[in-house]
């Protein structure tokens, strides 16, 4: 039995933000109460969460864990351990490994080795189309009854309207988000930052924001021909973000995510340092500045990583030709912290809605701290001092363009089922 | 006053003091290709490795000159010898290049930032000889200098650069070596080729993008032509006699121009296309005392960034008969007070 003792407990579920004492037994949460009412009985481990924020457990639903098929970069039990120390609690891993996480039996793979070697919960999405490949529907049946929570064919977008259209259509009888990774290929093509005036001074070759909106735009009309649930990953541009608000206010069942380094960084970060360079890439001043304002008012539906470890010697090459990703679990909450909360612009309680409820519920799911819960709990400080060094991380990759950042506030303990899984020094 | 210039791999960062420098630097080295002799000690001993992993032809013979002049060796590496074909990284095969010890390497290659990316893992200087569509900054000091030796300054001009500005590496250097000396920029091309963005590029430059010729060649001091790369216009598809009727330079259009107007190119030309032959061979083309131009700024930048050398000091063309320097090179973390 642990007792978590002295924490704000803070839940965007329950609307809950006071002290209070948490018992654990089981994996389990058995009781909430009031400050220091627990935890005097002997035989009971104490957390003392004094000064500590207590919340319920951090949910990313995009992330990429590389196995199978890319165990150079990332495996479940390196990736499992880098999102515990990011206060992770659930990672949902992306189908595009090798091979393409498309059928029953590469689900059921992905939970086994969670099951054996992972730090934290994993929930896999499984491919919309067989291989990724944008031709025929995946085998989401098979998957679902496997464990997968979403589909998506990430990395690429759904190829075709009319694929898109068929794949939104199935997944209404599965209850099954749709979440599109949004780029017109077409209008993407050959590029490897955001078009624009920093694109041009650099003479590297852009996308237009253009690219994600037009995807959007096509996916909006479809979820409303289809009536299913579509949720636009790592959204990152101004237009696409008022697409998804005209949707909301049309009654669609239509979420978005946005990443940390999206509400960071803006394309004029960019210079030949591809640790700057991921798909979508870093946006403008202008689109930041709206990814800002729908995390506060509601648009954004929840913070996700879009975790994409590449092992050195792929990265490691000019920028052209380096792939598109970054390291995202260990410095999410504290980027949240420092570019949302710390500056006024969230409330905390929204902020740890973006990381739980949020994503929870595009998953059509619900966690609240209550008896009889699972006891899956993110302990955080809002002032502690601390700086991220990436050679300390777990993962097996080191591409962050955060490394030697310099943060107030972060990760102190991720509890899993009730066992500690990470807790800081 | 010193210079160091640890590496040369865009003019962006530079100041009007160091361009002036490196300008200054090279007219010495102008008056040594016209001896008949045309050798100097400066860099005996040295070598300077050439990496062109994208196919040049004048400006590696160019940079080769300039180290002969200097009495440096050089080693060569072409891309279709090498052997990048084989899988080895960019990174991997400089290593390789800078354990056999030359003391600079100059780099060309497809990818804008390579040569930055080399730099900062490598311990020697680091020359940029055109890095994709990003910088080319010995084709901009060297235009710089053929300006001035024309126009006698190259402060307050009009300068038009006409063509494919959004791929052009020599357009952009143009435009941070002399924006800097307050030259005003009109950028003038096919609308796909000229993104009104390219207005914001060097803050506090005046910069304008127009699409009418006629218009873009009003008073123009300076007029830049770029190469029409055939292989862009498949990329968007153009027709290339639309660009003949809309923005080919001939003898009619320049008549708009400043009276004592010159005009650029970079090479290499196609006739016919973006220029006449009349005004590619006409009095006001400079475009071969570019190519000559070109080994005088490129002895200047492999003597700067091998010897160093300060304001004021002893230049090596004026002394070749007393013995090269010595000078150590600075070590990379002990160089240039700009990084």
């Amino acid at each position: 039995m642990l007792v978590i003792k002295n924490g704000r407990v803070i839940d965007p579920a329950t609307h809950t933000d006071a002290p209070g004492d948490i018992l654990i037994d089981g994996g389990k949460i058995a009781e909430v109460a009031e400050p220091g009412s627990l935890g005097r009985d002997p035989g009971r481990e104490v957390f003392d969460a004094t000064g500590l924020v207590v919340a319920p457990g951090f949910v990313d639903l995009h992330a990429h864990l590389r196995e199978p098929g890319q165990e150079s970069s990332e495996t479940i039990e390196t990736g499992t351990r880098a999102a515990a120390r990011g206060g992770f609690t659930v990672v949902c891993s992306m189908p595009n490994t090798n091979p393409v996480n498309d059928n029953a039996a590469v689900t059921r793979f992905v939970l086994d080795r969670a099951e054996a070697t992972g730090t934290v919960r994993v929930w896999p999405i499984g491919a919309a189309s067989v291989g990724s490949r944008g031709e025929a529907i995946a085998e989401i049946a098979g998957m679902k009854e496997a464990g997968i929570v979403a589909v998506s064919d990430d990395g690429k977008p759904i190829s075709t309207a009319k694929l898109a259209r068929q794949v939104m259509d199935y997944c209404r009888s599965f209850d099954l988000p749709v979440i599109e990774h949004a780029e017109d290929v077409s209008l993407a093509g050959g590029a490897v930052m955001r078009e624009g005036v920093a694109s041009l001074r650099l003479g590297l070759r852009g996308m237009p924001a253009a690219a994600e909106a037009v995807c959007v735009a096509r996916d909006v009309e479809l979820a409303e021909l289809t009536g299913a649930r579509l949720h636009i990953a790592h959204l990152s541009s101004k237009a696409s973000l008022e697409q998804v608000r005209r949707a909301k206010s049309r009654g669609l069942r239509v979420t978005c995510e946005v990443t940390p380094h999206h509400f960071t960084l803006i394309d004029e970060d960019v210079s030949y340092d591809s640790r700057f360079k991921m798909n979508p890439p870093l946006a403008a001043r202008e689109d930041r500045a709206a990814l800002l304002e729908g995390l506060a008012d509601g648009t954004v539906d929840a913070i996700a990583t879009d975790h994409a470890p590449h092992e050195p010697a792929l990265k490691d090459v000019e920028f052209d030709r380096a792939p598109f990703g970054i390291l995202g679990f260990e410095t999410a909450l504290a980027l949240a912290l420092e570019q949302l909360v710390h500056p006024g612009r969230l409330s905390l309680v929204r902020m740890v809605e973006l990381f739980t409820r949020g994503p929870l519920g595009i998953l059509g799911r619900e966690r609240k701290i209550a008896a009889g819960q699972p006891a899956d709990l993110t302990i955080f400080s809002l002032d502690r001092a601390w700086t991220y060094q990436v050679e300390r991380s777990p993962s097996k990759s080191r591409n962050s363009p955060f490394d030697g950042k310099k943060f107030k506030g972060g990760p102190v303990a991720t509890i899993v089922a009730g066992r500690v899984v990470y807790r800081a020094n | 006053m010193t210079y160091r210039f640890r590496d040369l791999l865009a003019l962006e960062p530079l100041t009007a003091d160091e361009l002036r420098f490196l300008l200054d630097q090279s007219k010495p080295f102008q008056e040594i290709q016209k001896h008949p002799l045309k050798k100097l000690a400066t860099l005996r001993g040295k070598t300077v490795a050439l990496a062109f992993f994208e196919n040049s032809t004048r400006t590696r013979i160019s940079f080769g000159t300039a180290a002969a002049r200097l009495g440096a060796d050089t080693m060569n590496l072409q891309a279709e010898a090498s052997s990048i074909k084989k899988g080895e990284t960019l990174l991997d095969t400089a290593f390789n290049l800078n354990a056999m010890k030359p003391d600079c390497l100059v780099m060309r290659h497809a990818a804008s930032g390579a040569a930055d990316y080399v730099a900062r893992h490598l311990d020697i200087p680091v020359v940029n000889a055109g890095d994709g569509t990003h910088e080319h900054p010995s084709q901009g000091l060297l235009d710089a200098l053929t300006i001035r030796d024309r126009l006698g300054t190259i402060e307050n001009l009009n300068v038009t650069i006409l063509g494919d500005i959004l791929h052009s590496r020599v357009a952009r250097s143009n435009i941070h070596l002399l924006g800097k000396f307050r030259c005003r920029f009109t950028l003038c091309g096919p609308s796909i080729w000229v993104p009104r963005e390219l207005e914001k590029i060097a803050p506090g430059v005046p910069i304008r993008c127009v699409y009418k010729v006629e218009e873009a060649l009003e008073d123009a001091h300076v007029i830049i032509m770029l190469r029409v790369q055939t292989e862009r216009l498949d990329d968007p598809s153009l027709s290339a006699s639309d660009y003949i009727l809309m923005y080919q330079l001939n003898a009619e259009r320049l008549k708009r121009a400043h009276p004592d107007a010159i005009v650029l190119h970079p090479g290499p030309i196609n006739r016919g296309i973006e220029i006449t032959p009349e005004v590619a061979d006409g009095a006001q083309s400079c475009v071969l005392e570019q190519v000559t131009n070109g080994v005088a700024v490129r002895m200047a930048i492999l003597y700067l960034v091998i010897a160093g050398a300060s304001e004021g000091g002893a230049h090596p063309a004026l002394e070749a008969k007393t013995s090269p320097s010595e000078e150590t090179r600075k070590s990379k973390e002990s160089a240039n007070a700009r990084d």
